[in-house]
C-alpha cells in the first residue's frame, strides 16, 4: 500500500529522515509517534504526496510518486482520508459543505449523499452544527469535522495527524472505533499521536502496531508501546 | 445561483466571493464594451464613407466649353484632341444633344427647346488609374481652348477616401486593443483573485481537486462577469449610437457615425468576444499559478 525505500528528506537543512525504508502493507493499523518536531507530519506528508522525497522512492498504491502527474496526485489523494493537524477547512463554507469537499471537487453531488453525510455528521457529534463555519468551531470540533471529512468519500486508507490533541477522551475514544471500524472494513489506517493512550487503548482493540522516530529513522516501537 | 443545479452551485462555492476584483471585472468589461461599440461604429461608418466617395471618384469629370458663336465647335474639336492626347484620361465623349436634354429634364421638363438655349457643350471624360495630371491639362486647355473649364470636383477627395479607408483600419484595431486591455484586465483581477485564495486553493488540492477542476471555479465567475459587464457596455454603446443626430446619406461625417442595417449586428458580437478573451485569459492565469503549487 505504501513502502518507502531509502527515503530522506529535508527541507532544505539538515536531513529530517535519512534512509528510511519500511513498509505499510494494505489493512495495516499504524500509529506513529515521536518527539515534536521529529518529522511526524512531515512523514505523513511523504505519504499522500504533498511532499516529494528528494532521494529515494515512495510507492502509494503501488505508483511512485515522484511520476505522476498533477491530476494523478489530485486522484490518488481522493483514495486517501487525511485527517490534517491544522485541519484545512474552507473558511467560507458551512461545516456541512466542508465536509463534502471530497465529494464536490471529485465532481460528484453532495445532495445525493445527503443522508450519509447527515448521518456521519451525526455520528461525530456535529448535526447541531452542520450550517456553522469553520472559525465558530471549537478545537475539538474542527477535529471531528477533519475526521468525516476524510472518510465521506470511503478512502482506501485513512492517515490522521494528531487527531485527538483537541478531544476529550470519551471523544478520543469514539474516534478510535470508528477507525477501527475502518480497518476492520479493510482501511489501512496510520495515525500520529502523542497519545499514549490512545495507542493503549487500541492494542486492545486490534492489531495496531507503533512506529517512532529517532535519529531520522522511522522504526517499529518496542514491546513497551 | 437558485437556477443552477446544486453540483454546479456547490463547485463554484468552493472559491470565497471575490468581491473587489470581480466588480472591477464588471466594470472594465462594460467600459470596454462601450469603447469597443464606438470603435465599431467609427469603422464601419468609415467604411461606408470611403464606399461613397470612391464611387464619386469613378464618375467622370467633365469638361464644358462655352465659347462666342462661332468659335463653339473648333474649340470643342480642340479639348477632343487635348484629351486625347493627354495620359491619364481612359475615355471621353461629347454629349450630344439629346445626353444634354436627358441631364436638364428632371430641372426644365422633358419639353424642352434645346436648341433655343444658348447651352455650352459638354465632354464627359473617365480617368484611368494612374489619373491624368489635373493641373497641366488645365493649363493645356486654357491654351488650346481658352472657353473649356475642367470640371473635376471629385477629385478633391482622393485623400479623404484614402484617410476614410485608413480610419476604417484603426476602428478596427482599435477594437481589437480594446479587446486585448480586455483580456490583460482580467487576466491581473484573476491572478490577484488566486493569489489572495492561496489557502484555499491549497486546501481544495490537499482533498484531491484537479487543477482544472480549481481553475473552472474562477473561470466560470470571470467569464460570467465580463460577459455580463460586456453586455451592459454594449447596450449602452449602441444606445449612445442610436441617440446620435442622424441625417441623410449625404450627411456629414459625423453625423454618419452609427450603424445601418444588418450592421446593428455586429456589436452584439461584443459581449460575446468579451467572455470568450475572459474565459481564455483567466484560464491561462489560472493553470500558470496552479502549476506552481503542490
Ligand atoms: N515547510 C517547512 N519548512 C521548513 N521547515 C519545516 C517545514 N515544515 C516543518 N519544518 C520543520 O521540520 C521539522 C519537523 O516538522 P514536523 O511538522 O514534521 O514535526 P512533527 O513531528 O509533526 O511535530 P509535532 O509533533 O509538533 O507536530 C520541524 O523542526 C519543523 O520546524
Ligand atoms: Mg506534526
Amino acid at each position: 500500500m505504501i513502502a518507502f525505500s531509502d527515503v530522506s528528506y529535508s527541507y532544505g537543512g539538515d536531513n529530517l529522515l535519512s534512509n528510511v525504508s519500511l513498509e505499510l502493507p494494505q489493512g495495516s493499523f499504524h500509529f506513529l509517534t515521536g518527539p515534536s518536531g521529529a518529522g511526524k507530519t512531515t512523514f505523513l506528508r511523504l505519504c499522500y504526496a504533498d511532499l516529494i522525497a528528494a532521494s529515494g522512492r515512495v510507492d502509494v498504491f503501488g505508483q511512485d510518486v515522484r511520476g505522476l502527474s498533477r491530476d494523478a496526485i489530485a486522484h490518488l489523494r481522493r483514495r486517501v482520508g487525511v485527517v490534517h493537524q491544522d485541519c484545512q477547512f474552507l473558511d467560507h463554507l458551512p461545516l456541512r459543505e466542508n465536509v463534502a469537499l471530497p465529494i464536490t471537487v471529485a465532481g460528484g453531488n453532495p445532495e445525493e449523499e445527503a443522508r450519509d453525510l447527515d448521518e456521519l455528521l451525526e455520528w461525530v457529534g456535529l448535526s447541531g452544527h452542520r450550517d456553522a463555519l469553520p472559525p465558530q468551531l471549537s478545537g475539538g470540533e474542527r477535529q471531528r469535522a477533519a475526521l468525516a471529512r476524510a472518510v465521506v468519500m470511503a478512502p482506501d486508507m485513512v492517515i490522521a495527524d494528531e487527531p485527538t490533541g483537541n478531544l476529550d477522551w470519551e471523544m478520543s475514544l469514539r474516534l478510535l472505533r470508528l477507525l477501527t471500524e475502518l480497518n476492520r472494513m479493510g482501511k489501512t489506517v496510520l495515525i500520529a499521536t502523542h497519545d499514549l493512550n490512545l495507542i493503549r487503548a487500541a492494542k486492545q482493540q486490534t492489531q495496531a502496531r507503533v512506529l517512532r522516530i529517532r535519529d531520522r529513522q522511522v522504526q517499529p516501537a518496542g514491546a513497551d508501546l | 445561483m437558485a437556477g443552477l443545479p446544486r453540483g454546479i452551485a456547490a463547485r463554484d462555492r468552493v472559491v470565497p466571493p471575490t468581491g473587489f476584483t470581480v466588480r472591477l471585472t464588471v466594470f472594465a468589461a462594460a467600459a470596454m464594451a462601450f469603447l469597443a461599440v464606438f470603435a465599431l461604429a467609427l469603422s464601419m461608418a468609415s467604411d461606408r464613407l470611403a464606399e461613397r466617395w470612391s464611387q464619386a471618384l469613378a464618375r467622370s469629370a467633365t469638361v464644358r466649353i462655352s465659347a462666342p458663336e462661332g468659335q463653339v465647335e473648333a474649340q470643342t474639336e480642340a479639348v477632343l484632341k487635348v484629351l486625347a492626347e493627354t495620359p491619364g484620361v481612359a475615355s471621353f465623349r461629347r454629349l450630344s444633344r439629346e445626353d444634354q436634354a436627358a441631364l436638364l429634364a428632371p430641372w426644365l421638363g422633358p419639353d424642352l427647346p434645346l436648341d433655343a438655349l444658348p447651352l455650352p457643350e459638354l465632354v464627359e471624360l473617365t480617368e484611368a488609374d494612374p489619373g491624368y495630371d489635373s493641373e497641366g491639362l488645365r493649363l493645356r486647355l486654357a491654351a488650346e481652348a481658352p472657353g473649356a473649364v475642367l470640371d473635376d470636383h471629385a477629385r478633391w477627395r482622393r485623400p479623404l477616401v484614402e484617410a476614410a479607408a485608413r480610419l476604417q483600419w484603426l476602428g478596427l484595431i482599435s477594437v481589437l486593443l480594446i479587446g486585448a486591455t480586455l483580456a490583460a484586465m482580467v487576466t491581473l483581477a484573476a491572478q490577484a483573485a488566486l493569489a489572495a485564495n492561496g489557502q484555499v486553493i491549497r486546501t481544495l488540492r490537499l482533498v484531491g481537486a484537479t487543477d482544472a477542476f480549481i481553475a473552472r471555479a474562477f473561470v466560470r465567475r470571470f467569464t460570467v462577469r465580463a460577459a455580463w459587464g460586456a453586455l451592459m457596455g454594449t447596450g449602452a454603446g449602441l444606445l449612445a449610437v442610436a441617440l446620435m443626430p442622424r441625417s441623410s446619406v449625404e450627411g456629414g461625417f459625423l453625423t454618419g457615425l452609427g450603424f445601418t442595417g444588418a450592421g446593428w449586428m455586429v456589436p452584439l458580437a461584443v459581449p460575446a468576444l468579451a467572455a470568450v478573451a475572459a474565459f481564455l485569459a483567466t484560464r491561462l492565469a489560472a493553470f500558470r499559478m496552479l502549476r506552481r503549487l503542490t
